[in-house]
């Protein structure tokens, strides 16, 4: 733990508040078309039309504001999901949140001709909410209830069946492909304002059930049987934590398409800064996320320019060098 | 002089930067019951499995019947020291006979797979743990105390000289606890196996074992006979508790009365004579 | 009559057990698999009664059928039986090392090194009109190449004094998940032609396959078969768990690698053949547990047998179903693999 007072950790927190604000305005300012910071407030105050203004009307703001709000979504939800399956490695995607929602969205596209990218969202959503719960329930079977290992694997497994169903789709509906194609890679980019807004009310009814459940997470981590002693309905509470996941991931992959690995690492990181305590790690989470995918965006743009990597390769790119990390030092710290 | 099984020289035992047994020597006897005792983590069981070339040695060496086991290949260890490590698992659906048929594997090769042999010894174990009416049920579907006597009898079909148990009584009631426990007596007795073994319970450590070694402060804190070595201060010593030392009724062997709390409901007088 | 049977031969020098039980089941399940194999033989645009079939398959028949059956349908439908059994016994291989039932070869990132290779190759061997620049029957090679670097990595990278089960799941898991991310990465940057194309593959299917495929993969599959049935009981010892594997003289790390290469090898060919054909690697093992129990020396012959069935079954139904339409193979190993994983799980909550 770096920051071990109360005092630092709150000075800890302010200065990543910051340094997200920061890479909002640089995620507004920069990329293809440079622009100035002057230019991005003037098409607040003195919106003219301008192809500059356009740009960062509607292009840039809605893809930086999309890019805090789902990588602060996938960190929280990440957090949940690594208390609640006392697994270090969990998180949105590796439990087939992501494959369930792309089945869904391509389902809808090659059998429902659905091709609304507002519709994307709910089926996203609703994809995502079945695979999580299938996943769980699976987990839980057998002799142990659910381990680490089953949870994982089970997750592994439906997030398989789910991308061959996808891909048989796709196969046998070409067009669909070119559609769903970049949706499926996860990005922030391209995605309009009215998307983000009409899933904020999900997202942000999932910031604050998470603040609001961060004590008794503490409570829970400490062992089914301990919490229980200690008068925690547990079962409430993970009935809760799983609602909230689905509302923050669901509500991400619904946005933004399946973007991996941010779930698994920022919560580590926080960790190793903030401490174990649930009510600093969770909005510090938030913040880190959000921090994580501003940034990943902002160099998405640089690298293959003048195209773009999809930002959720990118998050897959950084992030598998600290998966691996994490997974060699083993679930102890041993 | 009785020849030594196992002989370690200046063991050193460390889980990463800790140290758990600092150049310990230590010399077992053959064809007798050897069990380690002492406090909760001070090494017992990281010894017993450094015996068993489980976990390399920081330094310092283990003597197999006087060669060392750094030099001698895991499958020569394997047809003189057999074990049986804490809570062992076997795959579902497995049978007992399965199970046991695995002991053999030391003695065989890609093209001989069940020799007369191998057939006569599993056999042999299977009957020495009373087991051949179970032969075809699965591990996982057996009592705690029958499915520790399959392992056992997997043990037993290496066919070696050596067996070393880790806690092989731990979480087994007191009935199965016996039940082990006497199971390795006779095997000592009558087929002369030497049988190491860490254990937690003190009474029963010093009922059934020839010779018994008491680790404290990462080395030896005391060796011999449980008669000769037990007694107050040892115990006090090594697991820092206050006790009487008597006579086991049954037995004679020692046995470890702790002091503390509870209910006494001994007459005042008789418990001040003792 | 007894359970097992003592096989005794050269005066001792070769000798094993066999569960009679399992022999017997053993025996049946080849019988389905020719039966399969020739009625699958039979379907198709033009019907072809199954006797005329063994007569073809023998030698014999008329003309007309012989040339369907030996140009179009012997190649695919033996492609499809190597790969099964390939994907069954590399599963339970898996399953034995890795001492948990729900591990696979999908899990270790093995097929998703294969789909970027095959991706990769198809990106940077087109020109400008979408053709490729270089001959197709290199895309096996690369397939397997694929497949092989990512086993060698995913190893590698679980090493820690060691190799423990679930370490090279979860590396196995991670650098999965970032081969489909790079998957999905070439398919976008290349023409959406090609990006059809790879899906195909990617979801498994051998359509196309033709003799030259046979004549690699039938040796390399027979072969690694072989080798995987005799290094069976060194995957029972493993089973028993790291330390009582060891305390029996086994080698666990030097085993451990030669069962990775063994299944990589299996896991490489099939792949390369015939794409990303799923979830048999899980299915036909745990069937096969269910028919003979856990010993090795039984559950590999049964689950080789099984996973051949699986996948010309599942071929079968996906040439003729909605025909014309040819749905990949690997659709359907996912529709059944899927709810039977499901079931199974149900089933066993109670254990």
């Amino acid at each position: 733990m770096l920051l071990k007072n109360t005092s630092l950790k709150w000075f800890g927190f302010i200065s990543a508040v910051l340094v997200m604000l920061l890479l909002m305005c640089a995620s507004v300012i920069l990329g293809y078309t440079d622009t100035s910071w002057r230019t991005a407030i003037d098409s607040f105050t003195n919106y003219n039309g301008s192809n500059e203004h356009i740009i960062i009307q509607t292009v840039r703001l809605p893809r930086a504001l999309i890019a805090s709000a789902v990588g602060a979504s996938l960190a929280i939800a990440g957090v949940l999901m690594q208390t609640l399956t006392k697994n270090p490695l969990a998180s949105p995607g590796i439990f087939g949140i992501n494959a369930g929602a792309g089945f869904a969205v391509v389902a809808a596209v090659t059998l429902f001709s659905v091709h609304d990218l507002q519709a994307f969202n709910g089926l996203a959503f609703i994809g995502a909410a079945v695979a999580a719960i299938s996943v769980y329930g699976i987990g839980s079977f057998g002799r142990e209830g659910l381990t680490p290992m089953k949870l994982t694997l089970a997750g592994a497994a439906i997030a398989a069946m789910f991308s061959s169903f996808t891909q048989g789709l796709l196969v046998v509906d070409e067009a669909a492909l070119e559609q769903v194609l970049f949706w499926l890679a996860g990005s922030v980019q391209g995605r309009k304002l009215e998307t983000l807004v009409s899933v904020l009310p999900f997202i942000g009814l999932g910031w604050v059930g998470a603040v609001l459940i961060a004590g008794k997470m503490n409570i829970l981590s400490m062992g089914e049987d301990v919490a229980k002693g200690l008068g925690l309905n547990t079962g409430l509470v993970k009935i809760a934590i799983g609602i909230i996941v689905i509302l923050l991931a669901g509500g991400s992959v619904a946005v933004a398409g399946p973007i991996g690995f941010v779930g698994i690492v920022v919560p580590h990181i926080t960790r190793s800064i903030i401490g174990i305590d649930h009510r600093w790690v969770i909005p510090l989470s938030g913040v880190l996320g959000a921090i994580l995918l501003l940034a990943a965006d902002i160099s998405a743009r640089y690298i293959l320019m003048p195209s773009e990597v999809p930002v959720g390769v990118m998050t897959a790119i950084i992030g598998t060098p600290f998966f691996i990390y994490i997974a060699r030092r083993g679930f102890n710290g041993r | 002089m009785k020849m030594n099984a196992i002989e370690t020289k200046k063991l050193s035992l460390s889980y990463g930067e800790t140290l758990i047994i600092n150049e310990l020597d230590l010399k077992i006897p053959k064809g007798e019951i050897t069990v380690f005792i002492g406090g909760n983590g001070c090494g017992k069981s990281t010894l017993l499995r450094s015996i068993a070339r489980l976990l390399k040695p920081k330094s310092g060496g283990v003597l197999l019947e006087g060669k060392a086991i750094a030099k001698l290949s895991t499958k020569e260890i394997a047809k003189k020291m057999a074990i049986l490590p804490q809570s062992p698992s076997a795959p579902e659906g497995l049978t007992v006979l399965q199970l046991v048929k695995q002991g053999r594997y030391p003695h065989q090769t890609w093209l001989k797979q069940w020799s007369e042999e191998d057939e006569k010894k599993v056999n042999d174990a299977l009957k020495a743990t009373r087991l051949e009416g179970l032969k075809e049920r699965t591990v996982d579907s057996l009592s705690g105390g029958q499915r520790q006597r399959a392992w056992i009898a997997m043990t037993l079909a290496q066919d070696t000289d050596i067996i070393l148990l880790d806690e092989p009584t731990t979480y087994l009631d007191m009935t199965h606890q016996i039940e082990i426990l006497d199971l390795l007596f006779e095997l000592n007795e009558k087929k002369k196996r030497t049988v190491v073994m860490v254990l937690h319970d003190l009474n029963l450590a010093c009922r059934y074992a020839h010779n018994i070694v008491a680790i404290k402060d990462k080395k030896v804190f005391a060796q011999g006979k449980p008669e000769y070595v037990i007694n107050c201060s040892l115990v006090k010593n090594v697991f820092g508790m206050d006790c009487e030392v008597t006579m086991d009724p049954l037995f004679g062997t020692p046995l470890c009365i702790p002091y503390g709390k509870g209910r006494c409901i001994l007459d005042k007088a008789v418990a001040m004579n003792g | 009559m007894s359970k097992y049977k003592n096989v005794r031969l050269f005066k001792g020098k070769l000798s094993f057990l066999i569960d009679r039980k399992a022999a017997f089941i053993f025996t049946i399940l080849l019988l389905v698999t020719f039966l399969v194999f020739v009625i699958s033989t039979g379907i198709g645009d033009m019907k072809i009664n199954p006797l005329t079939v063994v007569k073809v398959l023998f030698g014999g028949g008329p003309e007309m059928e012989k040339l369907i059956i030996t140009s179009f349908r012997l190649p695919r439908i033996i492609v499809a039986l190597m790969v099964g059994i390939s994907l069954a016994v590399a599963g339970g291989i898996l399953q034995g090392m890795i001492r948990n039932p729900l591990a696979s070869p999908d899990v270790l990132g093995i097929t998703g090194g294969a789909a970027v290779a095959v991706v990769g190759f198809l990106a940077f061997f087109s020109d400008s009109n979408n053709a490729l620049t270089v001959s197709i029957a290199w895309l096996p090679l690369a397939a397997f190449l694929g497949a092989g670097v990512v086993a060698f990595l995913v190893y590698f990278l679980a090493w820690k004094n060691g190799v423990s089960p679930i370490r090279l799941v979860l590396i196995g898991i991670g650098i999965s998940t970032l081969m489909q991310a790079l998957t999905t990465l070439m398919m976008i940057m290349g023409p959406i032609y090609q990006a059809s194309q790879a899906n195909i593959w990617i979801t498994g299917t051998v359509y196309g396959s033709n003799w030259k495929n046979v004549a690699t993969l039938v040796p390399w599959t027979v072969i690694f078969l072989i080798i995987a049935i005799v290094a069976a009981r060194t995957i029972n010892i493993q089973e028993l768990g790291d330390e009582v594997a060891t305390g029996l003289g086994g080698k666990v790390q030097k085993q451990r690698f030669l069962l990775l290469m063994i299944s990589t090898a299996l896991i490489g060919s099939s792949v390369a053949f015939a794409g990303g054909i799923g979830f048999v690697g899980l299915m036909a093992p745990h069937m096969a547990r269910r028919l003979v129990g856990s010993s090795f020396g039984a559950l590999l012959p049964t689950s080789a047998l099984l996973g051949g069935i699986l996948v010309m079954v599942a071929d079968l139904i996906g040439r003729t179903m909605f025909s014309p339409l040819e749905v990949p193979a690997g659709v359907f190993t996912a529709g059944i693999g899927a709810p039977y994983f499901i079931y199974l799980l149900f089933k066993t909550r109670n254990a």
